[in-house]
């Protein structure tokens, strides 16, 4: 008997005893990726960090999927088991800045000022940078050469920009050509939209001046004119000119099913086996700007983690500028010095020059951050659900769009 | 005279015998927590403990990221009921336990009827039907939602015999409608199997007395077959009332509880505040609804069974 309840002691000791108590650091890092070639090049780095540093003993990248990934870490801080670094999108910025869950990393590195201003506005609170913007990548239109020439459209979007037409009226109506021209194809998918993720149709409204709330975050702009003339126009092209696949219709650009796409230049890589011919122009201008939209993910270092300081230092090494110049084939840098087309083409053979300086660099230096807001959670499931009656053929445009502020208001307000 | 035998001496006080601390008793009752010692405990740390956590977060407003934790009253409690979305998601609970209640039930008891009869290829059709269930729900439902699309599978179907079928998941009430024929399609082979051997243990002798007396064959169906098969379907009633309250991978991987609320039942509802607006406080409150709604509903179907279930062992 006695030996039984030694054993269980044991046991129990043993279970609650933990690791790591010998100095050793063991660092984690959630990211969303699963692409091999960057999960290599970050072990590569890190393989690099543990030879300058013995004491550091391994460093792994958490891989969650990207749909559930903000449910995935927010779970694992309330859980004690908080990531020593973690990838943070940018609609959740604000939560995670703002919320005091993450390091003031000003301190640590030591060159925040390489920084290009649109890129940390999101991760600072009172002028200190508590993430870093490790991927600030644009959107832009890629669009098949291929399904263009049978469609017959004789313009490209590169001389309609260059003769000032690449307007949103001229992109649909080029897609509703494909459309209408070639049998069982889509004309343009935006990305992820997939009639849930609305934020990313900031990159159709902001070029018509709207916005999801003005830049106090206190009121909703669901209601401006502005607001109702870019969803009257995207409803539109959805539903009577067909330009937009329609809800419950898949098609992935990338595997040759829609015309254009309107996308993040880091999915571009999607293209390495060139599967057909194509090209990238910026987004199209809208009647009010010609607006350009980005989005980003930081790097922070949750204040809940056991190994706070080496976690900072690592952080400094994975984004320094060697290594952010590495980084750049897959994630737009924020850094000033890499941001300029001949830097991005050492390491993104993808891309022509031109290309680079049109999109990416362009896109960085003018581009403004997808909406996001702090309670970004709450406001997006609120948003989605109020936002579902627009997407029939009927729909009332101004009055769904009302039925959007009503729902969110109260959570702006707070 | 009488002789009186000498007064014996009195006998000293025998020493107290010590009662051995294993009696058999005690030897019999640690025998018996010890086999139930897994259960119990198992019971406690996975069942009663969450539960009282459950409960005691209800009471607390939780900010997952800053990670505080402060009392917050019956704040979360009084939200419940001016939460705007609570209607919708009340409805859709509703619509779905109904449908597929109704709809599970009703199938797995006709097809296990009909598997019941004495015909050629009967097996086939009951491995058919059975094959579902143990396919793995993800996958089962990733499938159905690539079939269910507007340019899917199910609607190409349709238009090569001339029916322009609806846009399954974005319409509100065909939304609902895919979601419970999806979960029906899945689960039913489980519920037809215990209906089937519920069927078999039916005795033939009354069934032939009943036949011989006149009765057709609903007459027997409706007097004998169901009554005697009733304690499984009591059973079969309160395993699909609580699985379809506990609903939720069709719901996250069909519609994600759109379009418009429609099919946001409530475990949805609660992992969205719990785990997608990171506010526990409420989500417990949710927690704590459902686990009463499914305590109430398993209570009323057990008490109930006096009246419509026979023959109970």
């Amino acid at each position: 008997m006695r030996v039984a309840l030694l054993a269980l002691l044991l046991v129990v000791a043993g279970c609650s005893g933990g690791g790591g108590g010998n100095g050793e650091v063991n660092l984690r890092m959630t990211v969303w990726t699963s692409e091999k070639t960057q999960l290599a090049l970050f072990d590569e780095i890190a393989g690099e960090y543990r030879r300058q540093h013995p004491d550091v003993k391994s460093i792994t990248f958490d891989v969650v999927p990207f749909d559930r990934y903000n449910t995935a870490l927010t779970t694992q801080l309330a859980g004690s088991n908080p990531p020593d670094l973690a990838w943070i999108l940018e609609r959740d910025a604000p939560d995670f800045v703002q919320s005091g869950a993450l390091v003031n990393l000003s301190k640590v590195l030591t060159d925040p000022q390489e920084l290009t201003p649109a890129a940390t506005k999101l991760w600072q609170k009172n002028g200190e940078l508590y993430a870093y913007p490790f991927s600030t990548s644009p959107f832009g239109m890629f669009y098949n050469k291929d399904l263009f020439a049978q469609a017959g459209i004789t313009e490209t979007p590169e001389q309609a920009q260059a003769a000032g037409r690449w307007t949103w009226e001229t992109a649909m109506r080029m897609a509703a050509q494909v459309v209408a021209r070639v049998p069982g194809k889509s004309g343009l998918v935006i990305r992820d939209f997939e009639y849930k993720m609305w934020v990313t149709l900031a990159s159709v409204w902001r070029g018509f001046g709207a916005d999801a709330w003005p830049r106090d975050g206190k009121a909703c702009g669901f209601t401006t004119p502005e607001m109702v003339t870019a969803m009257t126009f995207l409803h539109k092209a959805i539903f009577t000119d067909k330009a937009l696949p329609g809800p419950g219709t898949t098609a992935d650009f990338f595997a040759g099913q829609s015309g254009m796409t309107v996308a993040q230049i880091s999915r571009a890589g999607l293209l390495k086996e060139k599967p057909f011919e194509w090209g990238i122009v910026p987004l199209p201008a809208g009647p009010k700007a010609n607006a350009q939209v980005i989005g980003q993910a930081g790097i922070g270092v949750p204040v809940k983690g056991k190994q706070k300081e080496a976690a900072a230092d690592f952080l400094k090494f994975f984004t320094s500028p060697e290594n952010s110049a590495k980084l750049s084939q897959f994630f737009p840098p924020a850094r000033e010095s890499l941001v300029n087309a001949q830097s991005l083409a050492k390491v993104s053979p993808l891309f022509s020059a031109e290309q680079l300086q049109n999109v990416v660099v362009n896109g960085i230096r003018t581009g403004e951050v997808l909406p996001a807001h702090t309670n970004s959670a709450k406001i997006n499931s609120l948003v989605q659900s109020a936002l579902d009656p627009l997407w029939k053929p009927d729909a009332n445009v101004p009055a769904v769009l009302d039925g959007v502020c009503k729902a969110i208001n109260p959570v702006l307000s707070q | 005279m009488t002789v009186r035998a000498p007064a014996r001496p009195a006998a000293p006080p025998e020493p107290p015998v010590a009662k051995p601390f294993w009696t058999i008793r005690r030897r019999d009752a640690l025998v018996g927590w010890a086999f139930i010692a897994p259960q119990a405990l198992g019971f406690v740390f996975f069942v009663l403990v969450p539960l009282v956590a459950v409960i005691w977060y209800s009471f607390q407003s939780t900010n997952l990221l800053a990670g505080t934790t402060e009392f917050a009253g019956l704040k979360n409690y009084e939200h419940l009921l001016d939460d705007p979305v609570m209607p919708s998601v009340a409805r859709a609970t509703a619509l779905f336990c109904v449908g597929l209640v109704v709809l599970n039930l009703g199938l797995a008891l006709l097809l296990a009827v009909l598997l019941n009869q004495k015909l050629r290829g009967t097996t086939v059709f009951r491995t058919i039907f059975f094959s579902p269930v143990v396919v793995s729900l993800v996958a089962w439902t990733i499938a159905w939602n690539l079939m269910l699309q507007d340019n899917g599978s199910i609607n190409a179907m349709l238009r090569t015999v001339g029916i322009d079928g609806p846009n399954w998941l974005r319409g509100e009430n065909s939304a609902m409608v895919s979601v419970i024929v999806v979960q029906v399609v899945k689960n039913v082979g489980l519920n037809m199997v215990l209906f089937l051997a519920a069927l078999q243990g039916v005795p033939r002798s009354l069934l032939e007395a009943a036949e011989l007396d006149g009765a057709g064959p609903w007459r027997r169906f409706r007097t004998i077959t169901l009554p005697m098969i009733s304690p499984t379907t009591l059973l079969t009633a309160i395993i699909t009332v609580s699985g379809a309250l506990h609903v939720f991978a069709q719901i996250q991987i069909l519609t994600l509880g759109g379009p418009a609320d429609s099919t946001n039942v409530l475990v949805f509802y609660f992992y969205q505040q719990a785990f997608g607006n990171h506010d526990f406080g409420y989500g417990a409150v949710l927690a704590v609804v459902l686990f009463v709604i499914i305590a109430l509903l398993t209570t009323l179907q057990w008490r109930m069974r006096k009246r419509w279930v026979f023959y109970e062992a």
